[in-house]
């Protein structure tokens, strides 16, 4: 990107003045370098952004920024119901509520050697990945509903893990005003037979091992320490979020004219919040989100059940899960007054700092978790919300390390055996049922996941806690 | 059934780069051609084209109020079809009338061995979308998709 677009406001803060349409400013944060590196595309986005109705404050890109569609990945932006403000369809994305969610195993990397390459391929074996997987868990039409209302609470209720669990869900595990009749017949019998799946493209399942702590006192209080081992899982909610992703971006982008709204890019389809098309959205991408909690729920069940094979004496309590793509209802400051906003973030996480009610007692002092995935070869790390960070961008922070490079160039630059044979020659474990799709996942085409967190961690947006490596991936 | 010889394809498809993702594009001396080979594009976003035998047909029919809208819509109909049949395609019929498309695609079940298949595609995207001629007269059709 050009920086000389952008006006400097800090080391790691970058504005871009109100110009045309836009209503509020655009603002970047990341270093001198990761901005440089940004696609131009990026700047056009966070900018059309900024020209839709009710957006408030500015809109954001997190230091991962890259090209989306419509939003950029990494964007962040809030619409205030009350100043005609809009919820869009393609502000959420396709896979709405992708997150991750990290279990704590009770466990040290010397438990782990002598059943290292079995609890791996258990994992795989165990885990549906992958194209054209299906899982164990088949609903009916009354099943279905029930799930899109109760998220990982349902699942609980199911018998998959504990209910403890749902404390260190955000929205405790289920997701209030979701409504199934929202959600299409299309939509549900394409999650018919996916739930308790991974998925493919960059999702994962990893055991990994705490290398380093930035924070002693949040790590005490995340109850992490340098030589655990800890399980990440990466997926989202799958068929039915994709499919009500497809379809309600048709059916915004069919209804704008009639909002008299213009789109500058067909993806930014969006409806007002206030209107029906706005308010069958959300009760469909309220019931994907808790789609996507029970998908993780079941796929967490899962894996306790490998370990108690392997490695019975895990514990595995869950120390947080963060979704990446949603809107939710919030109440930020805005020029002095409490008010409620709908908060989009597209491949981004939800960082809120110490004291917010939504973050579990047992957390609140010290902030909420925020998980970022790194690649299978590199690392991934804990942060936590700060205080600034609700003031600088709604209390978000960046979500991953973001393409570097093409899926198409990756697949031109890597073979998969050579990269699965590099990364055992590192200790690295890799399960995955495609070599095109670990060739495309190879770590050289993401950028550097240390440089981004740096970024998050300079910007204020959240602090870094601790850095965890990988010893098992699986890869859908 | 088999996809006739005569309709089989005769443009040609590439993928164009998307940061994240992957542009598909279908070129072809008709417009229906050029939707032809875009779904070409999408198959080879997941697995190589050429592993996937044309022995199962699955009619698809889809309506929206532009051709651009269409082919997203086209596109998300194959996207929809590969997952709850768990199918990949490979060859494919185009035929419009008025704002709507009567299509067959060719393909067969997936074997993941044999099709590596390396993701899936999530959605067709409004990124990117046109179609159009270009100074050859060839109709090229394209969009990115979300893996």
């Amino acid at each position: 990107m050009d920086l000389n677009l952008l006006k400097r406001r800090g080391p790691d803060e970058w504005h871009i003045s109100p110009r045309g349409k836009m209503r509020v400013p655009g603002v970047i944060y990341a270093s001198e370098a990761l901005v440089r590196d940004m696609d131009e595309k990026v700047y056009e986005q966070v900018t059309n952004v900024a020209t839709l109705p009710g957006i408030v404050r500015a809109s954001y890109a997190m230091p991962d920024a890259h090209w989306g569609y419509g939003f950029p990945i990494g964007g962040v932006a809030a619409f205030d119901p009350d100043l005609g403000g809009v919820v869009s369809a393609g502000g959420v994305g396709f896979d709405i509520s992708c997150g991750v969610r990290a279990l704590r195993t009770g466990l040290t990397v010397e438990d782990l050697q002598p059943v290292k390459e079995q609890l791996a391929d258990a994992l795989f074996h165990r885990i549906p990945a992958g194209v054209g997987s299906t899982g164990k868990v088949h609903l009916d039409r009354h099943e279905m509903d029930a799930m899109l209302t109760g998220g990982a609470s349902w699942a609980v209720g199911q018998g998959y893990g504990m209910h403890e669990d749902l404390e260190f869900i955000e929205e405790h595990g289920r997701m209030t005003g979701a409504k199934p009749e929202c959600v299409s017949d299309y939509a549900k019998k394409r999650q018919q037979d996916e739930m308790g799946t991974l998925g493919s493209g960059n999702h994962y399942l990893e055991v990994q091992q705490v290398v380093q702590i930035f924070d002693a006192e949040a790590a005490a209080i995340f109850g992490f320490r340098a030589g655990d081992l800890v399980v990440s899982i990466h997926c989202g909610s799958r068929g039915l979020g994709h499919q009500i992703g497809t379809e309600f971006l048709k059916s915004m982008v069919m209804s704008a004219a009639r909002y008299h709204i213009e789109l500058p890019d067909r993806e930014l389809a969006c409806a007002p919040i206030n209107s029906e098309v706005g308010q069958e959205y959300l009760g469909a991408m309220r019931a994907a989100i808790n789609c996507a909690l029970a998908n993780r729920q079941i796929v967490t069940h899962l894996v306790r059940q490998v370990f108690a094979d392997l490695l019975p004496q895990a514990t595995l309590a869950l120390l947080y899960d963060v979704s990446h793509n949603t809107c939710k209802v919030e109440e930020h400051v805005i020029d002095g007054t409490a008010t409620r906003l709908f908060v989009h973030r597209k491949g981004a996480t939800r960082a809120f700092g110490p004291g917010h009610p939504d973050i579990p007692p047992a957390l609140r002092a010290v902030g909420q978790p925020v998980l970022i995935g790194g690649t299978m070869g590199t690392a991934s790390y804990v942060l936590v919300g700060t205080e600034e960070s609700m003031t600088l961008a709604f209390g978000s922070a960046c979500h991953g390390a973001g393409r570097s490079m093409s899926r198409h160039q990756a697949l031109r630059q890597w073979h998969g055996r050579d990269v699965v044979k590099e990364l055992a020659s590192r200790g690295i474990l890799i399960r995955s049922p495609s070599m095109r799709g670990v060739a495309e996942e190879a770590p050289g085409a993401y950028k550097n996941v240390s440089e981004v967190v740096d970024a998050a961690d300079d910007a204020h947006l959240a602090r870094k806690v601790a850095r965890l490596e990988p010893l098992i991936c699986v890869k859908g | 059934m088999h996809p006739p010889r005569s309709e089989t394809v005769q443009g040609s498809w590439e993928h164009f780069p998307h940061q994240a993702d992957v542009g598909v594009r279908g070129i072809g001396s008709t417009k229906e051609e050029a939707f032809e080979c875009a779904a070409q594009a999408l198959t080879a976003v997941i697995t190589d084209l050429g592993s996937v035998a044309p022995t199962q047909s699955v009619p698809i029919v889809c309506e929206a109020p532009d051709d651009e809208l269409l082919l997203v819509d086209w596109l998300n109909a194959l996207v929809y079809e590969m997952a709850t049949r768990r199918m990949l395609f490979s060859r494919f019929n185009v035929r419009f009338n008025d704002h709507s498309l009567h299509a067959t695609a060719w393909g067969e079940p997936i074997e993941v061995a044999r099709h590596q298949p390396d993701v899936e595609v999530k959605g067709a995207t409004y990124t990117e979308l046109s179609l159009k001629q270009d100074e050859e007269g060839r109709w090229v059709a394209q969009c990115v998709v979300d893996v």
